[in-house]
């Protein structure tokens, strides 16, 4: 056997595994609140009924071959894109904001790589156990009882995972016709990629790579780092309390009160390390902020657990700022959003939030365009007489079919001619084009600069929109 | 040696010192970074075994993946992956898929595509592009034409008619539009007396003891113009000679001059010198019939069907 191979270093390095243990506390369940109403949200959505004429009745529908996304009693169209522009930006903000106020609380409770690992790790829990048991269980040969334990958890994740893709394609498709389908292989070849991608994603991210995705692959951990400012709170060990004038010190005969540990100089921390057991990025919390930490606040409530069963006053590791605990007598930790940037933050997100609420609730419909034709701008016909043309592009948004009746204001009766379309009737989400002319006589028309082509649906004259267009004639500078 | 050794604990090394002193630090990568790169290899060689890869003797190693197409005679061919072979899958899909509204065409009369409005739809983009590609260039892209030399499709001046059938016909056969040269029949003062009689017709500002001697000669069998262009002067199109009366005009560029002199001048240069320009070419050879439907349509929805 060769020699001195163990101390070589390895070229590549290997994942330290994380065997975290589960706690209770405050964070522990605000956080499983968040994932219950996240999953909630998430799996149950594509199967929440909505009745409709045009589509299947299911309330969300991203319907890709009918270019228009279903949500509720509001379908949404390419030609709305500002509304998905809106939405990202006040998503963005609203991250911005929080990250300001409560550093990376998005990381901690909302992302969605957090709720599936999180729900990945309870999984392992009942299958192997508690962290004990686990690490027994990985330390152990493979024998019967670890290929059963193990390869089961692995089934369990790949099951869950593949609910997960599923779920996401049933937001593109009638979802009870798609797990029909799925199964007697009837599906789109999208359905099939979609639910294989996303399995596959998941199993690796939330089960296999875990926090690596926070640590190496996530870009949004890494640049709200540089959004943190000495008022933003996030989960600090309090170092002069936990160490005192000699350090932290396990809870021995002698040193256990409180009273008994200052007189000697020890900190409040007992190290019994439950902090780093509960990490789900295996970091120690006790070496200061640091990049890895997600501000999940579990090590808090470890923490406290222990202060508890101690008798010694909660908070040794909290929320707080950098600037409170810098201070000689830190008050009690507080969101301090007294700040020019969280107040900027805070008047964009109202501001762009009300102008897309605003411009969901009024928009009309249907979308129309009037173009004139430019080849060429006016046509002279044999009597002498002017022609104009306009081409009208209607997009019908409502929910149903509707006609659409043309007229014009500003020109004499009869100058106005539809060809073929006197009234067109839309499909909802379709367009339709209609080409009108207007024929002015020479002096008609020297004197007509603009006039108004009105729009109206049929039966409803409250929607008639009008549009102010030019009209062209020779010898007229433009 | 053992002391480095000691030190390299804390800073690990590679173990190799170059230059005496000059070490490399290690840091090791993470493992899924290095399965990452093993993925990509397995994927560049799955991508050599399914596409074109390797040169090879003259050719080159086509790889597994083929692509079958129809060509442009109609011949059926199977070639290794590359994009002109793309290029014609594309181009056979594309026309399987306009094939349904092509078969509507030629099933359909011009009434019913013209009030279909899905029809309409169709008329209006392929007819654009058929246009485009055949059209344009001489009578412009908007079929506004070119006076003196291309018809405006545009107004409701039709040289040979302008109903659907007509205009089918002349897509189809291509017309040549011929007046003979005056010059040396008429003496310059005749021409003048016409041309200021043409623009008399049409209210253009001219003399009028001149018009009156046009009128005569026009219907005289001396300069024998009422024997094309009709005695009421409103052409015939039968055999595509122009309206004289209208205020449209195609080879006389009267509205390009800005004086009753110029308009007048503008007319006398076409009776003088005639044309043997109006030459319209045949599509019927080179446009199925159901594209020259497509067109006739469209060209009728410009603005000056009948």
């Amino acid at each position: 056997m060769q020699t001195g191979l163990e101390e070589q270093v390895a070229l590549y390095q290997k994942r330290i595994p994380i065997f975290t243990r589960s706690v209770k506390g405050r964070f522990r369940r605000f956080k499983t609140s968040v994932l219950v109403f996240a999953y909630a949200m998430f799996f149950l959505l594509p199967w929440l009924p909505w009745a409709r004429s045009d589509a299947p009745s299911q309330a969300v529908l991203f319907d890709l071959p009918g270019r228009r996304f279903l949500i509720f009693g509001l379908t949404v169209y390419p030609q709305d894109v500002l509304w998905l522009a809106l939405l990202l930006f006040i998503a963005a903000i609203l991250l911005f904001f929080v990250t300001g106020l409560v550093g990376r609380a998005f990381c901690g409770y909302f992302c969605f790589q957090t709720l599936w690992t999180d729900f990945f790790i309870w999984i392992e829990q009942k299958i192997q156990g508690e962290r004990p048991a686990r690490i027994r269980l990985y330390r152990q040969p493979w024998d019967r009882e670890k290929v059963l334990k193990v390869g089961g958890t692995h089934f369990a994740w790949l099951l869950a995972s593949f609910w997960t893709g599923m779920t996401f394609a049933a937001y593109f498709a009638y979802a009870p016709q798609l797990v029909v389908d799925f199964v007697t292989g009837q599906a789109a070849a999208a359905a099939y990629i979609t639910a294989g991608v996303l399995t596959v994603s998941t199993y690796a991210a939330a089960g296999l790579m875990r926090e690596q995705i926070c640590t190496y692959v996530c870009p949004y951990g890494r640049f709200q780092s540089v959004m943190y400012e000495a008022d933003t709170l996030a989960v600090h060990y309090d170092a002069r309390r936990g160490e005192g004038a000699h350090g932290r010190a396990s809870a021995r005969a002698g040193q256990r009160a409180l009273a008994e540990r200052h007189e000697k100089g020890l900190g409040d921390c007992v190290d019994c390390g439950l902090c780093v057991q509960v990490c789900p990025t295996g970091i120690d919390i006790r070496d200061g902020l640091q990049y890895k930490c997600i501000s999940c606040g579990l090590c808090i409530d470890a923490c406290n657990t222990i202060m508890d069963s101690f008798g010694y006053p909660r908070g040794l590791i909290r929320y707080d700022s950098e600037k409170n605990l810098a201070a000689a007598v830190p008050a009690k930790p507080r969101v301090e959003w007294k700040r020019l940037k969280t107040i900027g933050y805070g008047v964009a997100l109202i501001l762009m939030t009300s102008f897309l609420v605003y411009s969901v609730s009024t928009r009309g419909s249907y979308d129309r365009t009037v173009n004139q034709i430019r080849l060429p701008l006016y046509v002279v016909l044999s009597n002498g007489d002017i022609r104009n043309r306009y081409q009208i592009h209607i997009t019908n948004k409502a929910g149903q079919e509707q006609t659409y009746v043309i007229s014009a204001r500003g020109v004499p009766a009869g100058a106005l001619d539809l060809g073929s379309f006197q009234e067109i009737t839309v499909k909802p989400g379709h367009s339709g084009t209609v080409l009108a002319s207007v024929r002015l006589s020479p002096e008609l028309a020297a004197r007509t600069k603009h006039f108004e082509l009105i729009i109206t649906p049929r039966g409803k004259p409250a929607e008639a929109r009008s549009e102010t267009v030019r009209f062209d004639s020779p010898g007229r500078p433009t | 040696m053992s002391e480095q050794k000691l030190q390299s604990q804390t800073v690990q090394t590679t173990g190799h010192a170059w230059d005496g002193d000059l070490q490399e630090y290690n840091n090791p990568l993470p493992v899924w970074w290095v399965y990452t790169f093993y993925v990509t290899v397995a994927f560049a060689i799955i991508y050599w075994i399914i596409y074109p890869s390797w040169p090879f003797g003259k050719g080159w190693i086509g790889g597994l993946s083929s692509i079958t197409y129809v060509n442009s005679d109609g011949e059926t061919k199977t070639h290794s992956w590359n994009t002109r072979a793309l290029l014609m899958e594309k181009l056979n899909k594309a026309d399987a898929e306009q094939k349904p509204y092509f078969d509507k065409v030629a099933s359909m009369s011009y009434e019913q595509i013209a009030k279909d409005p899905d029809m309409n739809g169709f008329i209006l983009s392929a007819g654009k592009a058929l246009f485009s590609d055949n059209c344009a260039p001489c009578h412009q892209q908007g079929g506004q034409g070119k006076i003196g030399f291309f018809p405006n499709l545009t107004d409701d001046d039709w040289l040979y008619g302008g109903t659907y059938a007509k205009i089918n016909e002349t897509i189809t056969n291509g017309r040549h539009g011929y007046m003979p040269t005056f010059s040396e029949v008429l003496s310059p003062e005749q021409i003048d007396d016409l041309a200021n009689y043409v623009a008399s017709l049409s209210g253009i500002g001219h003399d009028a003891a001149k018009a009156a001697a046009g009128n005569t000669l026009f219907h005289s069998d001396t300069a024998a113009c009422y024997y094309c262009h009709g005695a009421d002067a409103k052409g015939r199109q039968v055999i595509g000679s122009a309206n004289l009366t209208d205020k449209v005009w195609l080879w006389a560029d009267v509205p390009g001059a800005d004086t009753a002199e110029g308009k007048v001048a503008a007319i006398r240069t076409v009776i003088s010198n005639g044309l043997n320009k109006g030459v319209m070419p045949t599509w019927g050879g080179r446009l199925s019939a159901e594209q020259i439907k497509v067109l006739t349509v469209y060209v009728h929805e410009l603005g000056g069907g009948q």
